[in-house]
């Protein structure tokens, strides 16, 4: 049996940059930063008061009585799912969804963090005013299923509904696990992405004690600095970004418009370290050689790499130097993460469409901030996109446990 | 003492925020779950904002009881 092609028909995100994915890459083409000051009173005692925030609250998308049942890590994956559905040319009536068989329809979105921010709050209720007043809606709104279970009730998935966790590689591996259980043949189409809202005091603390996060106060534009010198960790994002994977003859005979293949995923991890990676980038070159060898490619087809490059000290030239090794030193760089910050379990996701809508578009987005570059970068498209033809791509992702996820999608 | 207008009055204000039901539609007659489309979930939070609002205690052995607005209404006018 031969393996099924797997195409990408739908786009979805509401990130730091825009409400929806036009205007997300429109401001990553004009090189915008969504990273700005955080002016809630729990921010005023923390190391950092930075973070990219959503440009549209789900507020002003879904309605008070909905979302009052939703913490915000669903709330966004929701949004988003919506949009890519529609943009793939689906939709769900009553709970049935046309174009596709339910039962041939299924879900993949993780989350890094999970619903966070509705523990935190029914935590405080439950301090306050005793067991009684948490609200009933505690469980599904914090469970990491959540954002999966919810999107597969919106769009009426039968075939299962997943959640991947891999901290921030989960975007990625998600959208890799759609592709194996298309290839499989347990669907035939996948919603598939990541979503992360967990912009509150405990986590940024938690990450500002590793002393992972930027401390640029004064200066949020600036602060998400890939490979720059002056670096100082990772700006903290929210949002969530969502990919309609489906087999290529189901988007043939509905004559839908296609994106691009996403045509090869490599999964590995470290064994090293539970939050260090290894210094030689052995797991990432590894997952790299299996996401081409998956996609019949080799290093030298890669035009263009959307680089997990988080702006933080250690881990941005490991991956360069994994970079070189893995595929070469002629691909064109970014990092988008200096624009949009670093959305964790949703950054994996957001990146792929980065990385598809530069396939689409012939063009590297911008990698902006990158003044005093690292002695022995790779070529980047420094503060303008830069037209480049691009017929194959890869996008990394690394995360907290030493999980690895490289994606190559190419032209269709 | 409230008057059973006003018992269903607060009623319907904790409905509108919990549920999202219109004010104008609830009336005493009208069942929570098939007329007024509150799901159980919904309903335990109506039952905790009813008695932080009416000063009343609802067991939840007393909750299956309260089928219509109009229950709720005599359950709390009887215990307050």
């Amino acid at each position: 049996m031969t393996r099924p092609d797997v195409v990408v028909t739908g786009l979805g995100a509401t990130t730091p940059l825009g409400g929806d994915v036009v205007s997300t890459w429109d401001a990553m083409l004009a090189g915008r930063s969504g990273v700005s000051p955080l002016t809630a009173d729990w921010a005023k005692e923390l190391p950092v008061r930075i973070a990219a925030q959503l440009m549209v609250d789900p507020s002003e998308v879904i309605d008070r009585v909905r979302l009052r049942r939703l913490d915000r890590s669903e709330a966004v994956a929701i949004i988003a799912a919506q949009q890519a559905w529609a943009d793939a040319g689906f939709s769900t009536v009553e709970g049935v969804p046309d174009g596709v068989d339910a039962e041939r329809l299924a879900v993949s979105i993780g989350s890094g963090i999970g619903g966070a921010q509705t523990l935190l709050a029914q935590d405080d209720i439950l301090e306050a005013s005793g067991a009684r007043r948490v609200s009933p809606h505690t469980v599904p709104m914090l469970m990491p299923n959540g954002p999966a279970a919810f999107v597969g009730l919106e769009l009426g998935a039968k075939a299962g509904v997943h959640c991947v966790a891999s901290a921030c590689a989960t975007g990625a591996e998600a959208i890799a696990l759609g592709l194996d259980i298309i290839r499989s043949g347990r669907a035939d189409v996948v919603v598939a992405g990541g979503t992360e809202a967990v912009i509150h005091q405990l986590p940024i603390a938690g990450f500002a004690s590793m002393r992972a996060m930027s401390t640029r106060n004064d200066d949020p534009e600036r602060a998400s600095r890939p490979w720059d010198k002056a670096r100082d960790g990772f700006v903290l994002g929210e949002g969530s970004a969502v990919i309609v994977l489906e087999r290529a003859d189901h988007a043939a005979a509905r004559g839908a418009r296609v994106y691009a293949r996403l045509a090869g995923a490599g999964i590995t991890s470290d064994g090293y370290d539970i939050v260090q990676p290894d210094p030689q980038g052995a797991g990432f070159v590894r997952a790299i050689g299996k996401a081409l060898a998956d996609a019949d490619l080799t290093g030298a087809d890669i035009a263009h790499v959307n680089a997990h490059a988080t702006s933080t000290p250690v881990g941005d030239m490991a991956e360069i130097i994994g970079l070189r090794q893995a595929i070469g030193d002629h691909p064109v760089l970014t990092a988008t993460k200096s624009m949009t910050g670093h959305l964790l379990g949703a950054a994996g996701a957001l990146e792929s469409i980065a990385t598809i809508l530069a396939i689409r578009d012939d063009v590297v987005p911008p990698t902006i901030n990158l003044d005093d570059p690292e002695d022995g970068l790779l070529d980047v498209a420094v503060h303008k996109p830069r037209p480049l033809e691009i017929r194959a791509a890869l996008n990394n992702s690394f995360g907290f446990g030493g999980h690895n996820v490289a994606l190559v999608f190419t032209k269709p | 003492m409230s008057s059973r207008e006003e018992i269903t009055a607060g009623l319907a204000e904790i409905l509108e925020e919990v549920a999202g039901v219109s004010p104008a539609d609830v009336a005493e007659e009208k069942s929570f779950t098939e007329d007024l489309d509150v799901d159980s979930l919904s309903m335990v939070e109506v039952v905790v904002a009813a008695e932080e609002k009416f000063g009343v205690k609802i067991p939840d052995d007393q909750v299956q009881n309260l089928k219509t607005v109009g229950d709720a209404v005599t359950y709390i006018s009887t215990n307050a």
